[in-house]
């Protein structure tokens, strides 16, 4: 009992991260914009979250602080993601190459900048305040779903409240069906009265920002600082979390749990005496070897939207 | 994937160049509002590239990967593929050379060139499981060539640690000397830069590049898959055997890469967490270079030369060589959206045109 709830706990823990950043990616996707940048978004997310919360502590906000963080991800990272939106709606540059650039900026600008603010230093300092798991009363007495669901950081209750959101508005909403309608059949949008390009924009930008914030969970749960290996390939593990899932917000929350669910499993396993007998390479291999097998396997093809990649130009069909 | 050749065609041969101008124009703000003196990281940038015989070499081998990994993106590409699986391909080929490497009793030469060719072959293999995937289940790519970065990531720890260790350390053992593909004299030659035999084959990975694309049956079929898939299929071709081809020969170009790191500079494989991201750096250079064999030529010695040329600059001018990374990403960023640089540079033509 225990070690399931251990188990699903870690789960919870490591997919917080992806669950943000595949929802990020999603809602971009969604609109018809590829987004191969998450990786980058994530990178500066961790980085704008240390650095707001570093000053955020260094002005005596100490409790404050990882929340001045979480708001400076989303914030700052407009900065990138408004790069990708140009690029690839005004400037209708290849959305794939366009995201590999914010990936490379991403990680070089902000190693950059932390060079730059600390001195030759290639980490920032390490933050005193971060997030600590919350405790609901009664609730977490609950044997084993207590454990699991109440007892967790706030930034995994954000990204489960954001799951359902995102999944009411949609499939639920107006707001919603022209999300998809945009990226489904841009020309069809368009002449229904729908502002195709201005959507774009508004999906791609609040794509960044909600990536950012997965990398700013990391930074301001586990990692207190931001180095450039803090986030090393969990934004192309995202992408994979939202075409595994679907284009859907509970598929990409399922999907990023499943990784998050064989990390635990590496490191719950491995105080058994058979599990030390299977190599370590096993465990870190795992996800992405079931994603391949469940992929080739194909539990039905998964349909991207129809417009993803395509720039919208009036008059064509 | 069509409207990715659109991009390569309509950009006429000015744009590159203009953008490589803009990015290091736009490198340079960046460090003058950083506080920075640009120029003088620019000179120390230059002069460490071309500092000593030494340098010389070093940067050639930092360019010699980019060559091979810009074809192994680009004849993708050109198949209307995007493989950023090339990371994977490298590890694969890196431990198909250090196996034979290590384990295998050849003549010199011999053996440098059977671990070669094995490790080719296994970079091949995964270039072509991605292809295969691709062409038979229609699954995407991109997601293929991430999962098999990683498991090639952990299949190589895993070799590493279990069947060639060395003792106590994040590393392989070391391979046999008789495997070593490094040319002595012209090392010696160039102060000891560790010079070697892959900068013929990536010479030679152009020269077939090119004739591949442009003279033969099989390159035609690729380019009309990459074109028009329907229209290829329309016409008799293939398709999906055009691409696990192409994926193959894709794969053996990263599979090399792997080799030369293992059998030319380092001798073994360290037990990174991450992948090289050589591969990454690949698209780059593709995408600069039009995916033409000689604009990938001329694009990796332009990229790899920065790159080298960057570790310069925080000792000669203070600035974190990242700055270059930065530069890079601008020059793609302006190539990828050639209506940016139109845009700065309209104005500059018509001034031009009315002095004359």
């Amino acid at each position: 009992m225990d070690l399931i709830g251990n188990l699903l706990n870690g789960t919870l823990v490591f997919s917080t991260a992806l669950i943000f950043a595949a929802l990020g990616g999603l809602i971009s996707e969604r609109s018809g914009v590829i987004n191969i940048g998450l990786e980058g978004f994530m990178i500066s997310g961790a980085f704008f979250s240390a650095i707001t919360a570093y000053y955020a502590e260094s002005a005596g906000l100490s409790s404050l602080s990882p929340w001045i963080g979480l708001i400076g991800a989303f914030v700052f990272t407009i900065i990138f993601s408004s790069i990708h939106a140009i690029a690839s709606i005004k400037f209708k540059a290849n959305q794939v190459v366009s995201g590999v650039v914010i990936n490379i900026l991403a990680a070089s600008s902000t190693f950059f900048l932390v060079k730059m603010i600390f001195n030759g230093s290639a980490e920032t300092p390490i933050l005193v305040n971060v997030f600590h798991k919350i405790r609901i009363p009664y609730l977490s007495d609950i044997p084993l779903i207590g454990k699991v669901f109440f007892n967790a950081y706030p930034t995994t209750y954000i990204a489960i409240a954001l799951v359902i959101l995102l999944y009411f508005i949609l499939f639920r909403t107006s707001t919603g069906l022209r999300l998809r309608a945009v990226g489904e059949h841009p020309s069809a949008a368009d002449t229904v009265g729908i502002k195709v390009n201005r959507t774009r924009y508004i999906a791609v930008i609040l794509s960044g920002s909600i990536a950012a914030i997965g990398g700013a969970t990391i930074v301001l749960t586990s990692n207190s600082n931001f180095a450039f290996n803090t986030i090393s390939g969990q934004g192309y593990i995202a992408l994979a979390a939202v075409i595994f899932g679907k284009w859907n917000p509970v598929g990409a929350m399922l999907a990023a749990m499943f990784f998050g669910l064989a990390q635990a499993v590496k490191d719950q396993l491995q105080i058994f005496e058979f599990a030390a007998k299977i190599p370590n390479e096993f465990f870190y291999m795992l996800p992405y070897l079931l994603t391949l097998l469940v992929l080739i396997g194909a539990v039905g093809k998964a349909r991207s939207p129809k417009a993803l990649g395509e720039p919208y130009e009036v008059g064509k069909r | 994937m069509n409207r990715m050749m659109v991009i390569f065609k309509r950009e006429s041969a000015i744009i590159p160049f203009v953008a490589v101008i803009l990015g290091l124009l736009l490198g340079a703000l960046i460090m003058w509002i950083g506080g920075y003196n640009a120029l003088l990281a620019y000179q120390s940038l230059i002069s460490k590239i071309f500092g000593s015989s030494y340098d010389i070499g070093e940067a050639i081998l930092t360019i010699i990967p980019l060559i091979m990994s810009g074809l192994a993106v680009a004849i993708a590409f050109r198949s209307g593929l995007f493989n950023i699986g090339v990371d994977g391909q490298i590890i694969m080929g890196s431990l198909g050379a250090l196996i034979v490497g290590t384990q295998l009793n050849l003549p010199p030469f011999i053996h440098g060139l059977v671990a070669m060719i094995f490790g080719a072959l296994l970079g091949g293999f995964w270039g072509a499981l991605v292809g295969y995937i691709k062409a038979v289940r229609g699954i995407n790519e991109v997601i293929t060539s991430i999962m098999l970065n990683f498991i090639a990531l952990y299949i190589s720890h895993y070799a590493i640690r279990n069947f060639m260790p060395q003792a106590g350390t994040q590393r392989s053992a070391m391979i046999n000397d008789s495997a070593s593909i490094q040319i002595g004299w012209l090392s010696d030659l160039m102060g000891g830069a560790r010079i070697h035999w892959g900068f013929l084959v990536a010479i030679l990975a152009v020269i077939f590049y090119y004739i591949y694309m442009k003279k033969t049956k099989w390159g035609y079929e690729l380019r009309a898959v990459g074109f028009n898939n329907d229209a290829a299929k329309y016409a008799g071709m293939k398709v999906p055997k055009v691409i696990i081809r192409t994926m193959f020969i894709s794969g053996v170009f990263g599979g090399l890469i792997g080799t030369f790191e293992v059998l030319g500079v380092f001798k073994y494989i360290a037990i990174n967490s991450v992948t090289s991201g050589i591969g990454f750096d690949g698209i780059a250079v593709a995408l600069l270079g039009a995916n033409s064999a000689i604009g990938v030529f001329f694009s990796a010695t332009l990229i790899g030369a920065l790159t080298y040329g960057s570790q310069g600059m925080s000792f000669g001018a203070d600035v974190p060589g990242e700055i270059i990374r930065m530069v890079i990403a601008f020059i793609i960023f302006f190539v990828a959206a050639p209506g940016i640089v139109k845009l700065i540079i309209k104005p500059i033509l018509q001034k031009m045109k009315k002095k004359v």
